[in-house]
């Protein structure tokens, strides 16, 4: 090759990892190693048959424990950035490195929740324990739609074709959820209805990005805004006159799932909630088997990857796409429709939030896969939870600043702390036979 | 993330330009020019075909007034299309009457013995405020929509406008309550106060691609997320920005700080509309007549042909940025300075989104940004009477615009739908992209 190799990354870049590590080792020692007095932390929900009892931690220790331990983390990841030790293949090292971010945020988080709970500001009476399994529960069902989000953007990416309409599948799904659910009276047929408008963004999407070839990213935005100002429309000129008989619908109740429900703190957290959490336990297993295990995975992702190749040994890339993307926006039109019937029941302007931005930036974060998107998204759940548990028992913390850190912490990873994060080769490149 | 239309490419030196859009091609000089006029028209060039979708989104939105008017619901089925042709056009003499200029207005300003009680008494002003709010509408829309185009030829895609937007406010609303200085002086430190802050947050989405790789896209949504909470966390700390009261506005910034009217007091008309048009124009002469602009074209073209050819194409990504965020940054100084006089937690608005679709009607070109805005500006200053006497709920606007857009980046669709003929050159390229990883 005659072109000039590409620009090599900072050096500095390296080290990125190293001094994040740090900063979070000395922020769990220095600010929250000066709580007063212990933190209890709760086990057991209202109304479980098995209780478990309290922790109680001493608040200031346990945080410089914490901190301690992740300053061990950013000195084993300093030895092996300067290549002091091997420890295996790379990418033995890369499963390392997640692991070693994973175990830093978990022991912040730790700190964090003793710092708050000593340093409540209870008037006079006794601080109240923070219960860790509402706080898992709150975190697995806020992240519920990022999750399913951010498959349907894992799928997309994987045959080639960027989706950044998640947002309007999202909103359309819960405004259409809401809607027929009302007027139908069947929460089932809500949801397949909610499903299916996430098909038609999904459809809207394919024709314009595969038939029409339009830039993707523009296109994305363009439909959420297309979304947003329909639903909108709609809302105004019809939900509201006629609230009660199209934006009046019921809601999924919670189902507990017998025998492992009971399990404590495992079974309230993941066997106790609503039967939107259920499929999306399935749609994970069934899209992390589909991509990796079957004909039908491997075709998808060799079309994203190199679709001139895919084309040569007989794959119709195109019907392919098409497929993926339209069944894809089933998956995020569920995610909608938990935000109407499978949460709050009736329908509000813009009520997604930007979530499925989030999604997108949970995909990514999650290296294009089910799984790491899932865990990505748990990220952002589990930060609006707490924040929303920390400001209910008076913590002198910003929430603003609480709600901005993962957003911070997702341009952090973007940019290089888990490693470049590669996208699928072909993404968002029509395929044009010539 | 590519160039809209492959006129908009750098042309390679020593070539003759490709024709002028919307006009006869130049080797058909030949013929007359009623017939090269038609032939243009059915070919389906940017002019006819960014025609034909103003036109099929005004008949989209028209259909969804009509369908989802009360009247019309409720109507006998011989009584649907009176009906229906009343709710679409009382929603677009609306749309005209909020925007452009009131008849009654004008009426009442020939009811008027002679012009200089007319103006004494606002009817001459009352004839053209729509015009004036849809100037002032405008005027954040193209500084917001060049904060897009910009990079846009450079081959890059800012999200990151409500971030860079909110960045300015926070700069040029600081600078206008918290500092005093001389009348003019104070003005002018506010406005460049504004671009700094949103170059601050430009900059870094494009030095962290620069730097890393990190896809802007998904930087600049981010920082979108961190601003909006920055903001909400600097209106929330009374030792910040916070004025004293429970609400979270900042305190209202010194009279001396507000941009001049143009006309008056009595039309919100203010200099920030003749700054927008003087960035426009410093856009186009930097996109088109220097060097910078050249490199940032190169490398929108092909960054590593750039490469190639010795130009530091992650510098041009951070400049490129600098500038956007600098440009959206006026815009957030424009709201504050303009209109608003201080900051909530809302007046930055859906200005972010908005600007990309001004920037995608307009082509990522400056011309065509400003025609754009107007456009959009119409809209959004006609939205309120659109909602008080035809009932029409203020979403239109969005339908609107989305529709446009969808159909202009999409001419082979328009090109199906009106058959037209697939142009020779210099017509509308199909907006091919180039993904993530390019």
């Amino acid at each position: 090759m005659l072109l000039p190799a590409e620009p090599r990354v900072s050096r500095t870049r390296r080290f990125a990892g190293p001094v994040v590590f740090l900063a979070f080792g000395l922020v769990d020692i220095l600010a929250f190693g000066r709580a007063h007095g212990s933190a209890t932390l709760a086990f057991t929900p209202e109304f479980a048959k098995v209780t478990v009892p309290n922790l109680t931690l001493p608040a200031s220790l346990t945080s410089i424990v914490c901190g301690a331990l992740t300053l061990l983390l950013a000195a084993a990841r300093l030895t092996d950035v300067l290549g002091l030790v091997r420890v295996g293949s790379p990418r033995a090292t890369r499963r390392w490195r997640q692991i070693a971010l994973g175990l830093v945020l978990f022991l912040f988080v730790l700190a964090l929740l003793c710092w708050s709970d000593a340093s409540q500001s209870s008037s006079g009476q006794q601080a109240i324990p923070i219960n860790i399994v509402n706080l898992l529960q709150g975190s697995l069902s806020q992240s519920i739609p990022i999750m399913l989000g951010a498959i349907t953007g894992v799928i997309c990416s994987r045959s080639g074709v960027i989706n950044i309409a998640i947002e309007g599948q999202l909103l359309l799904g819960a405004f259409v959820a809401a809607l027929a659910t009302t007027a139908t009276g069947s929460l089932w047929v809500g949801l397949i209805c909610g499903a299916l408008a996430g098909c038609l963004v999904g459809g809207l999407l394919a024709v314009f990005a595969i038939a029409y070839v339009v830039d993707q990213v523009v296109l994305g935005v363009v439909l959420n805004g297309l979304v947003l100002g329909v639903t909108g429309y709609l809302y105004n000129s019809l939900m509201v006159p006629y609230s009660s008989t199209l934006n009046n619908p019921a809601t999924f109740n919670p189902v507990k799932i017998p025998l492992i429900g009971d399990i404590p703190i495992l079974g309230p957290v993941f066997f106790d909630s609503s039967p939107f959490l259920y499929i999306t336990y399935a749609v994970l297993l069934m899209v992390s088997f589909g991509l990796f295990k079957t004909r039908w995975g491997l075709r998808t992702r060799a079309v994203g990857e190199h679709p001139v190749a895919a084309d040569t040994v007989g794959i119709r890339v195109l019907a392919l796409r098409y497929r993926n993307v339209i069944a894809a926006g089933l998956i995020a039109g569920v995610g909608g429709a938990y935000f109407t019937i499978g949460s709050v029941g009736s329908f509000g302007i813009d009520m997604t939030s930007g979530e499925g931005y989030i999604a997108l930036a949970a995909m990514i974060f999650g290296r294009y896969t089910p799984v790491g998107a899932l865990l990505a998204a748990l990220l952002f759940g589990f930060t609006t939870e707490l924040q929303s548990v920390l400001s209910s028992i008076n913590v002198p913390i910003q929430s603003n600043l609480l709600l901005m850190t993962p957003y911070v912490v997702t341009i952090v990873v973007v940019a290089g702390l888990v490693g470049k994060v590669r996208g699928p080769k072909a993404e968002g490149v029509p395929y044009v036979k010539s | 993330m590519t160039q809209p239309t492959p006129s908009a490419e750098p042309a390679p030196p020593g070539e003759p330009a490709p024709p002028p859009t919307g006009r006869p091609a130049r080797d058909s000089e030949a013929r007359s020019f009623g017939r090269n006029f038609l032939s243009a028209l059915v070919e389906g060039n940017t002019v006819t075909v960014t025609f034909l979708a103003i036109v099929t989104a005004a008949v989209v939105g028209g259909l969804l007034s009509a369908f989802t008017d009360p009247t019309v619901l409720h109507a006998q089925a011989g009584d649907v299309i009176p009906r229906a042709w009343a709710a679409i056009s009382a929603t677009y003499v609306a749309l005209f009457e909020g925007s452009i200029v009131n008849p009654h207005t004008l009426q009442a300003l020939f009811q008027q013995a002679s012009l200089p009680t007319a103006l004494h008494d606002g009817y001459v002003s009352a004839v053209f405020r729509p015009l004036s709010e849809t100037c002032v509408a405008a005027t954040p829309l193209i500084l917001a929509g060049l904060a897009v185009a910009v990079p846009y030829q450079a081959g890059m895609f800012n999200i990151g406008g409500q971030s860079q937007i909110i960045g300015g406010m926070i700069f040029a609303v600081w600078l206008g309550f918290d500092v005093s200085m001389p009348p003019f002086v104070h003005v002018v430190v506010c406005v460049a106060g504004g671009f700094a802050g949103g170059a601050v947050l430009g900059w870094l989405a494009g030095e962290i691609k620069a730097r890393t790789g990190a896809h802007e896209v998904i930087v600049t949504i981010m920082l979108n997320y961190v601003m909006e909470y920055f903001l909400n966390f600097l209106l929330n700390s009374p030792s910040l920005l916070e004025a004293p009261g429970s609400n979270p506005v900042t305190p209202s910034i010194a009279a001396d700080a507000h941009l001049p009217h143009l006309f008056g007091p009595s039309l919100r008309l203010n200099v920030g509309f003749l700054i927008a048009l003087a960035c426009a124009f410093g856009v186009w002469w930097l996109m088109n007549r220097t060097t910078t602009g050249f490199e940032f074209r190169a490398v929108g073209a092909s960054a590593s042909a750039a490469r190639v050819a010795g130009m530091r194409v992650e510098r041009s990504w951070a400049l490129v940025m600098l500038i956007a965020g600098g440009l959206a940054g006026l815009a957030g100084a424009s709201i504050v300075q303009g209109t608003d006089f201080a900051v909530n937690t809302s007046n930055y608005g859906s200005y972010g989104i908005d600007a990309i679709t001004v920037a995608l009607l307009g082509r990522g070109k400056p011309g065509g940004v400003v025609w754009a805005g107007l456009l959009f500006g119409a809209l959004n200053a006609a939205s309120g009477l659109m909602q008080s006497a035809a009932n029409t709920p203020p979403q239109m606007v969005e339908v609107l615009e989305s529709v446009v857009v969808l159909f202009i980046a999409a001419p082979p669709l328009i090109r199906t739908m009106f058959r037209l003929r697939a142009t020779r050159a210099g017509g509308v390229g199909t907006t091919m992209s180039r993904g993530w990883n390019a």
